[in-house]
């Protein structure tokens, strides 16, 4: 591999494995991310995509292998450490705040910034300063209207919303979505697949998708995991073509997945 | 906001009147565990983490201030800032090991920890065991102000109390206590922000820790001794009892329900002996059954539900 290649990855992991007790549920995965794209981990249920998402984000560690971000080995680094360097995950079921306001939510992730985290002793009126910055996000992502609601009443959808919209806000060099649509109705899979292409102008998007749909219309390389390894990489109209693959996931599956289940 | 101020400014009135209208000494000892399940609260409401031995603050504390004060020759004052730091310390100890886990586990490794306390107390000479720590003077505040008077010493108590529930309400509404949140309602989500969770979760737990020695300390002033009770698992169920009947995550509950169990605990005990435990017992199941949310928590959503939602 060439130097220059090697600057066009931000993501890279070599031989990741992991095992639970004698199962081995990803195995030697190599996954190149190309900066700037929108990169796609499909595969059935149980093939291994949450899993390796929680070792890229160190949720879980590795029984071997290395990740590399941006040439740095990352493989021994915690999860909040992973975060402050610029990659920035999110989670199956929403993961929001649920008791505290949407804007409070965003806000939580732009505070690190100030430095006052520790402040025990400050008024919480000094957050009010992130309030413009706070509302810009939230309108981003078309919920201004709802800034003083309480997280828990929003709609699932909007809350997914919420959710890119607080991973906007720490500026993520590498965007990590972990099913983004799933549970969702067909507006709300339309809205959050053009939202996640319009966030994804200037950064790179690492999805987890079962929603083939989704997978199709935005994602530039897609890779297959099926029993925890590697089963095709490549376009969508090239992977969607490979025999291996149409016998693994598509022909099983995609009459029933097509509508986000 | 208005009508909040000036409910603080009802309640402050009544606290400054509340000598003449009760006795003293009973006013001191519902201040001294209000000030004891707000220490509490701001762990289990605002951080989602169940402490089950914290019990050991308050009692660790309550000795050392008694031993501070008789036998090193401490003022007051001191002896009350020597037991809080000294709390303070125990609860960095004990929360570098606890907050490693979470949920059951984090309520047991802390009951364990605090039982090792009650038992090194139990054992000690200095604390004179189940006697408890007797004949501990309450001087005189800065040299000048004989705590001796029962009403001097409660405006001190009164002050001490004020202070530290500022201090709680202010963590509560701080940068740091919008993370404090943010950990208790999403983990997990919070840690994927970029903070450190354990960080937070010990300081919670010193800062805890610490006023829950503040409350040790000055019971110890007020009654003149240091007792085992204070130190015994008995009175880390007591305080998670307190909160959960006036409301836990509420800002008020806590104090709330420690004027009650005080209160009733007083009351009953001369009457029915030690039929109290059973009363108390009822009172949580109720509690449990019928207001989850306390009674702080109750009064505050059926208002909501009177005026309508937030705007």
């Amino acid at each position: 591999m060439t130097k220059s290649s090697d600057d066009d990855l931000i993501l890279t992991t070599s031989n990741l494995t992991k095992e639970f007790k004698g199962f081995v549920a990803v195995n030697d995965v190599s996954l190149k991310v190309r900066r700037g794209e929108i990169h796609a981990l499909i595969g059935p249920n149980g093939a291994g995509k949450t899993t390796v998402f929680n070792l890229l984000t160190k949720f879980l560690s590795p029984t071997r292998g290395s990740i590399h971000f941006n040439g740095r080995d990352i493989t021994l680094e915690q999860p909040a450490q992973i975060a402050r360097r610029g990659i920035v995950r999110s989670f199956q079921i929403s993961a929001v705040f649920p008791h505290l306001t949407v804007l409070e939510n965003v806000r939580i992730a732009l505070q690190r910034t100030l430095g006052t985290s520790f402040h025990f002793w400050r008024s919480q009126r000094s957050l009010e300063a992130l309030n413009g910055r706070a509302m810009e996000l939230l309108e981003q992502v078309g919920l201004e209207a709802f800034a003083n609601m309480n997280t828990v009443e929003l709609p699932y959808g909007r809350k997914r919303a919420l959710e890119i919209a607080t991973t906007l806000a720490l500026e993520p060099e590498l965007m990590l979505l972990d099913e983004p649509t799933q549970g969702m109705g067909h507006e709300d899979v339309d809205r959050v697949r053009d939202l996640i292409k319009k966030v994804s102008a200037n950064r790179t998007v690492l999805m987890v998708e079962h929603n083939m749909n989704v997978v199709a219309g935005i994602s530039d390389t897609l890779t297959v995991l099926a029993r925890g390894a590697v089963l095709a990489e490549g376009p969508y109209a090239e992977v969607a073509k490979n025999p291996l693959v149409i016998e693994a996931y598509m022909g099983t599956e995609q009459v029933t997945e097509t509508h986000g289940a | 906001m208005d009508r909040k101020l000036l409910g603080y400014g009802a309640l402050l009135a009544f606290g400054l009147a509340a000598p003449f209208l009760m006795y003293p000494v009973l006013v001191m000892k519902v201040l001294c565990f209000a000030l004891f399940a707000c220490a509490f609260n701001l762990l289990i409401g605002y951080t989602g983490l169940l402490s089950f031995g914290h019990a050991c603050f308050l009692g660790t504390a309550g000795y050392v201030a008694g031993h501070s004060i008789k036998v090193w020759g401490f003022p007051p004052e001191l002896g009350l800032i020597t037991a809080t730091l000294a709390a303070a310390g125990l609860g960095w100890a004990v929360g570098s090991l606890a907050i490693r886990r979470s949920g059951i586990y984090f309520a047991m490794i802390t009951l364990a920890l605090a039982q090792m306390v009650y038992f090194f107390f139990l054992q000690t000479p200095f604390t004179g065991g189940e006697d408890g720590l007797q004949g501990v003077p309450r001087g005189k505040l800065l040299g000048v102000i004989d705590l001796t008077d029962d009403y001097a010493l409660y405006y001190f108590v009164l002050a001490i109390f004020v202070f530290a529930f500022w201090l709680i309400h202010r963590t509560i509404h701080s940068p740091f206590g919008q993370i404090l949140k943010a950990i208790r309602e999403n983990e997990a989500r919070a840690i994927s922000l970029g903070y450190d969770v354990a960080k937070y979760k010990l300081l919670a737990f010193v800062l805890s820790a610490g006023l829950a020695g503040l409350a040790g300390a000055t019971k110890t002033l007020v009654f003149r001794f240091a007792t085992l009770t204070d130190a015994h698992w008995h009175t880390s169920g007591e305080v998670v009892l307190m909160t959960l009947v006036g409301g836990m995550g509420t800002v008020f509950g806590p104090v709330v329900g420690a004027a009650i169990i005080v209160t009733l605990q007083n009351e009953l005990a001369d009457k029915v002996g030690s039929l109290v435990t059973t009363i108390m017992g009822a009172i949580f199941v109720l509690c449990v059954l019928l207001f989850r949310r306390g009674i702080v928590g109750e009064a505050m959503a059926l208002y909501q539900r009177m005026v309508g939602p937030r705007p």
